[in-house]
Parts: structure tokens; C-alpha cells; sequence
């Protein structure tokens, strides 16, 4: 039986622009955008005049968490290899990609090395055949140069893209915040925000002795974000991405010793952030990504230093990332390209945009629908979000994956 | 003694100390800091008298739950509560015993569960104290939280120096030595810049937090030019384990730099007080013979006021609880 879904009266974000009018789904793909006929027997779908998006794909979660990537939009997500076991056998891809069909596709990113020790080579050919779309350090950076020179050589050779967790370990030490004032009232262990920028530096330089593809997973101070631009202008194959958390939250939000706003890097300075925001604006930051790690309250219930770092940040990803298309930073489309477009281009992954023949993941959302953050009220495992209470705009109200509505 | 920190005047009845816990300096007013002072004046009295005793706490339990070792803190606020009149029950929890965090909470709901009237903590990490104040139903005193605050020993610290000189605003304060780790100097900066004084920091700059002057005070690495007429000396131990974690070098260095002999004490104002929040390393940050000067040093004063205060806070912690008329 062939199934087809019709989405009508909506505005459609598609690569050349908002176009009125809707989607024709069949069989799991895109049949038709825009007016069209709408065949007997299909489905219809009213979008209400609402956003009709790409499904977003959702770049480095920890943790595969279908209610609430169907809450927030999410119809893809990049996996990272850090699990209780992290992901560094052929089995392992194999069992983490089908662990969230049909509803949800994650794509696995296979551990750089061993045990995310940082010390030898995983298989990352084996596991790229078995389906991994890139490899991923892990929560950690690789502080043996000699490592990542070779890593990023073999990984490279590949067509894999290496996604990074740029922190120098050594000047980062057991830091769990940034030097500042807030770090310093509250007696915590800080480091200097330059502790990105090293990391960025060294691996800017062994991407260009190797040309190997290279992804910064989160990228969070202004001094970093300026050696990417400007090694994006001398054609380096870097990319970056940024949370919310970063985009909107200052190291001032950890007052309190509030740990749902102990993150991996941590919070930055006013200044940081606003730089995050400039570069979302000038196209330096590539994607944006929720960071999706739910953290329940015996992880979370702890001293600060004591605490994982983490949050869950699915659900509201496209609501708080609608802010910066309200403050007028960006576009909807562009937006949509960081939430999905950028991120299915970089990891060579199907979707993240609305075109005949792609496959149908998208999402309708009531851009103004106003609602409250709130953590004991989520989809999430764990409603461990730095922005509880916050009142924010911009519903997902249906999620598509494969022409099938899983929201 | 010079004039009190002004409350406020706007009509309203003003309540002296209108806070359940004491977690920190941080949150409180200058007169309320002030209050708590004029509170510890009876109990010196007391403390100096052949039998020491009130009974304004009889009944009530207080326990003393230490995650960190600890001897001359326990002891003070043991002293305290017994002086007092409360149950005095210690629960010292040996450092390696303790799997940090997830019995934390537990532990809370057990105290609260034996309830006591008063629960007095200390803790390794920064923050613990409020987590197990959030918790349970009765007052919660921080008797230290990792690097965070130390409440009760700025207050004695305070208590001391109006004792000494007659007052506090206007007084020059360096406090020296490795303010980084320290909860004393942070709580100190706390409560001495609230009540008027100028308060320098002085430390080798690995020792010395970053935006330290976003709390007010100025900060010197040099030791002589920060102890320029300095009307006060507050010295700060150094822990050993800092030289293993590369801060400075070795301790014979740290005492040429920044220990404090009478040469360098010549910098400081002629009347200059010397302190120290014990124990102290002595031949490290301080020499020994400044350290029992008496004429100069402070240190064994800042012990006893330490037992005054502990009373003063105790006893105003559980006025709402004992039924204190206006409380």
C-alpha cells in the first residue's frame, strides 16, 4: 500500500527560500513542495499556516532519547561514542544505529581511539563500513599531538570527518567553570577560558599539515571562534557548532551553585558569549546543536565540582534557537540550514532539507506559541536544562521521519 | 566604638537577622553582620567568667556533622553549644570514609530525620552547605564549604579587629598569603569590605584568584607594597600539597617572599595587628616570634572570640524556633 501524507496551508523553508503552500509526502520521500494535486487517498495533514522545516539533525547527543527528539523536531542525530561502553567496535555501530528506528536515525561517530583513551587508533575503517559517519574523541581532547597528527591522517584518508572537544587538559585541569568573577565568589575550580583556543590552535595546525576534515563539536570563546574564521579563510576543512547554552547563558548563571548550568565547556563571560552570537551572525559557526546528555539527580544532586557535567537539551533546541532569528541575527532559512541543512552536508547523512526526492523528515512548528521551560515537565530522560523557568517561544507541533508523524 | 553600620530607614519595622541559615557572608546586610557582632560581646563576658553557662538552649540538639577533618573548628562550636546549654552530638565523618556526594544528600535526610534543631557543617566542596540547607527543616550554620565561604571565622576575625582598634571602616586590611584555595579570605573580603574597610589581597599570583577585584579589593603581589600601612596582617595558611600542585616552589621560598618576619611587618602600619586563622605553619607564613608577640598578634584572641561568635550564632539561628518574642 502505498502511504501518502498531504501537508497543506503552510509556508515551506526549502533551500531557495520560504516558499506558501505545502509538502506531498510518498513512500517516505518528498513528492512534491510547494501547490500541488493532492492525490486520492492521501492523508492531509492542516499546517495552519505555520512553519513546515526540515526535521533538524541534531550533531554530538550522548544519549539516544526519542521522546525527546520527537518533542523537539529532531528526526537525525549524531551520536557520540561516549557510552558505557564506548562505541569503538563494529557491533556496537551496528546496534547503536538501530537503536532509535523507525522513529528516530542516529548516526553513531565511531571513538577515535581505544577506550576514548586518547592513546591508539579504534577501528575506525571497520566501523565506517558498519556505519558511522565520523569519529569523535569523546567528551575529552586528545592531549598526544602525535596521536592526532595520526589521527586526523588516517581518519582523514578515510573521508571521515574528526569531531573534537577542544579544551586543553592541561591548563583546564579538574576545572568544572571559567576564571571569573563568578568562579571566584563561589570558590570553584576554574581555568582560563584560553584553554579552547590552545586546543582550536594545535588542531587548526594539524588539519592543515594533513588536510584532514576536522568538526569542533562545541566552540565557545571569542578567541577561538577567530582562529576558525580565519581558517576558514584560508579554505581549512573545519567546521564548528555551538549549544544554546553558550549562545544565551553567561558563567553567571552558575550562582547558586546551580549544577544543571555545569556544562562541558563550561559557561563563559558575557563577552564570550556575545561573540558566539557574531559568529553565528557572520557564518562562522557552522551548526547549532542541542548537547543532548540528560543527567538525572543522582548525578545532578551533588556539589557543583561533584556533579556531571551536561543537559538536556532536545526539546527546547529549536525554541531557543528561534531567539536569534527573532532578535534578528539570522534568517529562518539560515537557521534551518544550522539545525539541519549544514549538519546532513558534513556528515554526508540523507535529509536536512525539503526537496522532491529527499527523504520526508520535517516538522511543522508554531513559530509564536509561547511556553515555559520547566524541569519537572519534559519528554527528556532527565529534566537537567540550565533554563528552567524561562518562558520561551516557538512550538514543534508535528515531527515527521520517513513520511511517518512520530510527534 | 565608631559608628554602626546604618540600617535601613525607610518606615519599615526592621528586622535584625531575618535569614534561616548561615551559608555565607554573601546575602548579608552590614547591620546584620554588625548585629551578630554586638550579640558575641555578652558571650566574651560569659566565656571570661569561673562558670560559664547559660541554659538558653537547653533541649535542643545540635549536631556538629564535619565531611572534613577538623579539630579546633569542632571543638570551638562543641564549646559553644555546651556553653549554651544545647546537646552537643559530633558526627565527625573521616575523609576517606565519605564517598563524596550521593550519601550527601542522604545524610541530610537522615539529620533531619533525627531532628535536630541545629546542624552544624562542614564540607570539602564548595556549595555542600547550601545543598544540605535546602534540604532539611531546621537552621544550617556553614562551619566551612570547600573554597566558598567560612562564615563564622570572619565574623570572629571582624569581632577581633573592632575589639582591637575600636573599629572597622576605614581600616587598612592585607590579607596575604594563598587567597585561591582559601574560604576564610573570601568570606573576610565578604564581610570586611561591607563594613567600610579598604581590603588589599597579597599573594605570589598563582595564589591569587582571577577578578579577585570584582569583590572589591585590591590586589598585590608584591609583599611589601601590599602591607604598606596595613592596619591589620591577616595571614593565611599554606596548605603543603600546594607545591606539589606546582603553585610555588618550596616553602623556603614562599617564606622569603611572602612569610611574615618583623622586617616585613616594619612595612605595616607602626600599631599594625597581626592574625592568623590557624593552625599556623610556623617558619612558612609566619615566623614565630610575630606569631607570639603578644603585643602584636591577634592569633590566640581570634580563638576565643571564635567560641563567642559560635554562640552568638547559635543562640540567634534558633530564636524563631525557641519561641523568641519578635522572632
Amino acid at each position: 500500500m502505498v502511504s501518502q501524507r498531504a501537508i497543506l496551508n503552510g509556508r515551506v523553508v526549502t533551500p531557495e527560500g520560504l516558499i506558501d503552500g505545502g509538502v506531498l509526502l510518498r513512500d517516505g520521500h518528498i513528492d512534491a513542495v510547494g501547490v500541488f494535486e493532492i492525490p486520492n487517498g492521501a492523508e492531509r495533514i492542516d499546517a495552519r499556516g505555520r512553519l513546515i522545516a526540515p526535521g533538524l539533525i541534531d550533531v554530538g547527543v550522548f544519549t539516544i532519547d526519542r521522546p525527546a527528539f520527537a518533542a523537539g523536531g529532531i528526526t537525525r542525530a549524531v551520536l557520540m561514542p561516549d557510552g558505557a561502553q564506548p562505541i569503538e567496535t563494529v557491533a556496537l555501530v551496528q546496534h547503536a544505529a538501530a537503536a532509535g528506528k523507525p522513529k528516530v536515525w542516529v548516526h553513531p561517530l565511531a571513538a577515535a581511539t581505544r577506550g576514548l583513551r586518547g592513546e591508539e587508533l579504534a577501528e575506525v575503517g571497520l566501523m565506517q563500513a558498519a556505519g558511522a559517519c565520523g569519529v569523535a574523541t569523546g567528551r575529552g581532547w586528545i592531549g598526544n599531538s602525535g596521536v592526532m597528527h595520526r589521527l586526523l591522517a588516517y581518519a582523514g584518508a578515510l573521508g571521515l570527518r574528526t569531531v573534537v572537544h577542544a579544551e586543553d587538559a592541561g591548563l583546564a585541569g579538574a576545572a568544572v567553570m571559567t576564571d571569573g568573577e563568578t568562579a571566584t565568589r563561589l570558590g570553584l575550580v576554574a581555568a582560563p577560558a584560553e584553554a579552547e583556543a590552545l586546543a582550536v590552535a594545535r588542531d587548526l595546525l594539524l588539519v592543515e599539515a594533513t588536510g584532514a576534515p576536522l568538526h569542533f563539536r562545541q566552540v565557545t570563546t571569542a578567541r577561538a571562534l577567530d582562529l576558525i574564521r580565519a581558517a576558514k579563510r584560508r579554505g581549512l576543512p573545519v567546521s564548528c557548532g555551538v549549544t544554546p547554552a553558550h549562545l544565551f547563558l553567561a558563567d553567571s548563571a552558575v550562582t547558586g551553585f546551580r549544577t544543571f548550568a555545569h556544562l562541558s565547556p563550561p559557561l563563559r563571560s558575557e563577552d564570550d558569549r556575545r561573540a558566539c552570537i557574531a559568529a553565528i551572525a557572520d557564518g562562522t559557526i557552522d551548526l547549532i546543536c542541542s548537547g543532548h546528555d540528560p543527567q538525572g539527580p543522582e548525578a545532578k544532586r551533588l556539589p557543583f565540582a561533584d556533579a556531571e557535567p551536561g543537559m538536556a537539551g532536545a526539546e527546547a533546541l529549536l525554541a531557543l534557537s528561534l531567539t536569534l532569528v527573532r532578535d534578528g541575527v539570522i534568517g529562518v532559512e539560515r537557521l534551518f540550514e544550522l539545525l539541519a541543512g549544514v549538519p546532513a552536508r558534513l556528515f554526508g547523512l540523507p535529509g536536512g532539507k525539503i526537496k522532491v526526492g529527499e527523504e520526508a523528515d520535517l516538522l511543522i512548528v508554531d513559530q509564536d506559541a509561547p511556553w515555559l521551560i520547566e524541569s519537572d515537565n519534559m519528554a527528556a530522560a532527565a529534566g537537567n536544562t540550565p533554563f528552567d523557568g524561562l518562558p520561551v517561544q516557538g512550538r514543534v507541533t508535528r515531527t515527521i521521519k520517513g513520511g511517518v508523524p512520530i510527534l | 566604638m565608631s559608628n554602626p553600620p546604618p540600617r535601613p530607614t525607610d518606615g519599615r519595622e526592621v528586622h535584625p537577622f531575618p535569614h534561616r541559615h548561615l551559608t555565607g557572608i554573601a546575602g548579608l546586610q552590614p547591620h546584620e553582620i554588625a548585629f551578630l557582632l554586638d550579640e558575641a560581646e555578652q558571650w566574651v563576658q560569659l566565656n571570661r567568667a569561673t562558670a560559664k553557662h547559660d541554659d538558653r538552649l537547653a533541649g535542643l540538639t545540635l549536631i556538629n556533622a564535619f565531611f572534613e577533618n577538623s579539630t579546633r573548628t569542632l571543638l570551638s562550636f562543641e564549646i559553644a553549644g555546651k556553653r549554651l546549654g544545647a546537646d552537643v552530638v559530633n558526627m565527625a565523618v573521616a575523609q576517606s570514609s565519605v564517598k563524596k556526594g550521593e550519601t550527601l544528600i542522604d545524610t541530610a535526610a537522615t539529620l533531619n530525620a533525627m531532628r535536630a534543631d541545629m546542624i552544624v557543617i562542614r564540607h570539602e566542596s564548595s556549595g555542600a552547605v547550601q545543598l544540605i540547607a535546602d534540604k532539611v527543616d531546621c537552621p544550617v550554620l556553614n562551619a566551612g564549604d570547600g573554597r566558598h565561604e567560612h562564615p563564622t571565622q570572619a565574623l570572629l576575625d571582624a569581632l577581633t579587629i573592632r575589639r582591637r582598634k575600636g573599629r572597622i571602616e576605614g581600616l587598612v586590611v592585607a590579607i596575604c598569603g594563598d587567597v585561591l584555595h582559601s574560604r576564610v579570605a573570601r568570606s573576610n573580603i565578604l564581610s570586611l569590605t561591607a563594613l567600610g574597610a579598604e581590603v588589599r589581597v597579597v599573594g605570589p599570583p598563582t595564589l591569587l584568584p582571577p577578578a579577585i577585584e570584582r569583590m572589591g579589593v585590591t590586589r598585590f603581589t608584591d609583599f611589601d607594597a601590599g602591607l604598606e600601612n596595613a592596619d591589620v596582617v591577616m595571614m593565611l595558611r599554606l596548605q603543603r600539597e600546594r607545591m606539589a600542585g606546582g603553585f610555588v616552589p618550596s616553602l623556603r621560598e614562599y617564606h622569603a617572599l611572602y612569610g611574615l618576619t618583623y622586617e616585613r611587618l616594619a612595612k605595616a602600619a607602626p600599631d599594625a595587628l597581626v592574625m592568623h586563622p590557624g593552625p599556623m605553619n610556623r617558619g612558612v607564613e609566619i615566623a614565630s616570634d610575630v606569631a607570639d608577640d603578644l603585643d602584636r598578634s591577634a592569633i590566640t584572641e581570634q580563638v576565643e572570640m571564635g567560641v563567642a561568635v559560635r554562640m552568638a550564632c547559635l543562640d540567634v539561628l534558633t530564636r524563631t524556633r525557641r519561641g523568641v518574642t519578635g522572632w
